[in-house]
């Protein structure tokens, strides 16, 4: 088990620098930086826009291998992801965006994966009855529904139930309150009231693909020999769906658990521009739309690595579940 | 080299009967595998409303504009400098917005560019997964190697996040090439499992004839081993469809994707979603249409796994 993990450790390495690569080199062909200069009036001269675009290591006129060489050195050495296009360090804005990214993907995806499968089992278990019928309806529809719709929709019904109440019961804006004059419980309570509706517009989708997964791959188990032999050898329906079958049906999830967290750090993208919180999605697109080379290969680093911290957590998951892995 | 018989050619399920004493038909009706599938589909109530919701869309698509233009004399250019943010009215069926555009007639031009570029997109990507997926099975070795890295390497980076980098620098070149761009990160997943189909097809008798009959390796791929996974790719053709039309409409959302003037789904939705609260019909019908349209593919592309599937739970329609 240890040197199939090893090994799988050692490929996601190579794949985050290769991604990152990829990215950078992308980012830098498509972006063009020397454009936020051009619009100024009065024209700054030729020489200073040089000047800086070479001091923040994005002048399209210096060999990119070289720049890159530079970007990733400063990274690997040093933990220093370089400046943004207007000068500012990234690493003063990173932290704080990873945590607030973080904070939405990690809980959106406990949720997504833990109520997806529980849902899904129970769909399995329940064929073709109210149940089942209710979350094949609820996962088809938020399947097919995306997070920018439902956070819109999450957020129309925040303020019908605010007005309701008379009161700002659910928050729709921003990750916490600013200038909140309260204690420590108080941060923390008014933090959790800010992270419901956001965790919720992206989690929704999860636990719809995962009961969706979940209710397929728990149907095939049901339908094996397997689980006839468990039950032919004296074990109750009930004990050997749960004891053997629940195990084999997670395996195939471990891998879809791997796979949704890429879904999952596009949706938040959107969450945190329709909540307003000031996030690495956010960050991506504004530093595109800005041309923004550096900040483009460093929120692609961070969601390369949080992709592939999740893909080896599935890969820890399938060990455990799948004896075959383990010898 | 022809494949295996079709295990889908059974007796017409009301002809049989397993119950004793119950006298057996004379003749029994022998099903092609088309009228089969066709059958097993039309069973689904849900996937028959699904269809007609969206042969509706079509039709509200392309011929949608055309009649409404007869009636009302709006297009998705034109503006009533008389009506700016009026709500749904007989002159404008879903009202108007900030500059007096009919939204009933740029939803519909949203929606008719949403599900052409969901169409293409289902096309390339379902064939690029078919031939890859094959030729990393078939071929094994440092081919399978070398094309599931890159799959992984694919699936590393976020898509989205790609595409929406490159898309404004072929923003001049219009909207095909978002397509390709859609198309070209949206076919790993399927890749993986045709390659899996893959390793097990090939062992069978029938590749194992062909090969020793001296077919080339391109001819069992293409002519035998491709055309067994139909199933497979015609259902991921149909949800690919929905994933796209999402995929476009986020890109377009955040201006990465449809620029205008032209219109689509998604950059209708973001010039909503700042006044969805005040001005709900600017965001509501196109975000409606949306989730219509995929919901309703969604649901066809089950039925058709259903459909295709003789050893899927519920593809005999019985219960």
């Amino acid at each position: 088990m240890g040197r199939f993990l090893l090994k799988r450790l050692a490929n996601y390495v190579v794949l985050v620098v290769v991604a990152t690569t990829l990215a950078y080199i992308v980012a830098s062909l498509a972006l063009n930086p020397r454009s936020t200069y051009e619009g100024r009036n009065p024209p700054p001269p030729a020489a200073v826009v040089e000047q800086q675009l070479t001091a923040y290591g994005v002048n399209d006129k210096d060999p990119l291998l070289g720049r890159y060489a530079d970007w990733i050195g400063g990274v690997v050495l040093h933990g220093d992801f370089g400046q943004t296009v207007r000068g500012q360090d990234i690493n003063d804005q990173l932290g704080s965006r990873a945590l607030v990214s973080l904070r939405l993907l990690v809980l959106g995806s406990i949720i997504g994966a833990v109520v997806g499968v529980l849902a899904g089992v129970v769909s399995a278990i329940k064929k073709y009855k109210v149940t089942d019928r209710a979350i094949t309806a609820y996962s088809f529809f938020f399947i097919a529904t995306p997070v920018f719709f439902t956070a819109v929709l999450l957020k129309f019904g925040a303020l019908s139930v605010n007005d309701a109440v008379g009161s700002t019961v659910l928050y729709y804006t921003g990750y916490e309150t600013p200038n909140l004059q309260a204690g420590f419980w108080g941060h923390v309570a008014d933090q959790v009231g800010h992270l419901i509706l956001p965790t919720l517009s992206i989690a929704l989708g999860q636990i719809a693909y995962f009961s969706r997964y979940q209710r397929n791959a728990m149907l095939d188990v049901m339908n094996s020999d397997f689980l006839r032999t468990a039950e032919a050898k004296g074990l109750t329906r009930r004990k050997a769906l749960y004891k053997h079958g629940l195990r084999t049906a997670l395996i195939p999830m471990a891998t879809l658990l791997a796979y949704s967290f890429g879904t999952l750090a596009v949706g938040a993208t959107f969450t945190e521009k329709i909540f307003g919180w000031h996030g690495m999605g956010e960050w991506l697109v504004d530093s595109i739309t800005s041309q923004d080379i550096n900040v483009v290969a460093t929120v692609t680093l961070f969601t390369a690595v949080f992709i592939l911290i999740s893909g080896f957590l599935a890969d820890v998951i399938y060990a455990v579940l799948d004896p075959r892995v383990r010898v | 080299m022809s494949a295996p018989a079709d295990p889908l050619v059974v007796a017409d399920d009301a002809a049989v009967s397993d119950h004793p004493g119950q006298k057996a038909p004379s003749a029994v009706v022998v099903r092609g595998r088309r009228s089969l599938v066709l059958r097993r589909f039309r069973r689904r109530r849900g996937a028959m409303v699904a269809l007609g919701v969206l042969v509706l869309m079509f039709v509200g698509a392309f011929l949608g504009p055309v009649i409404y233009q007869a009636i009302t004399g709006w297009t998705y250019s034109t503006q009533d400098y008389t009506a700016f943010l009026q709500p749904p009215s007989p002159d404008h069926w879903f009202g108007t917005t900030q500059i007096g555009q009919d939204v009933f007639a740029q939803t519909m031009r949203g929606l008719q560019k949403s599900l052409i570029i969901g169409l293409l997109v289902a096309l390339i990507s379902t064939g690029l997964a078919a031939v890859v997926g094959a030729c990393a099975g078939y071929f094994g070795g440092w081919v399978d190697r070398a094309l599931m890295w890159g799959v992984d390497l694919l699936l590393v980076i976020p898509s989205f996040l790609v595409v929406a980098i490159i898309s404004p620098a072929f923003q001049s070149a219009g909207w095909l090439v978002l397509v390709f761009l859609i198309a070209i990160f949206a076919w790993m997943i399927t890749a993986r499992i045709v390659r899996g189909m893959t390793l097990s097809l090939k062992e069978r008798e029938f590749v194992l004839a062909a090969r020793y009959s001296g077919v080339s390796s391109a001819g069992i791929i293409f002519r035998h081993l491709i055309p067994n996974m139909s199933s497979l790719l015609i259902i991921d053709a149909t949800i690919a469809v929905a994933t796209a039309i999402i995929a476009e409409t986020g890109l377009s959302y955040f201006g990465f994707g449809v620029q205008p003037p032209d219109v689509s789904l998604g950059n209708l939705i973001a010039s909503g979603t700042r006044s969805a609260f005040t001005f709900p019909w600017l965001f509501l019908f196109a975000g409606g249409l949306l989730v219509a349209t995929t919901l309703a593919v969604s649901v066809i592309g089950d039925a058709l796994r259903d459909a295709l599937d003789p050893a899927s739970s519920r593809a005999g329609g019985t219960k």
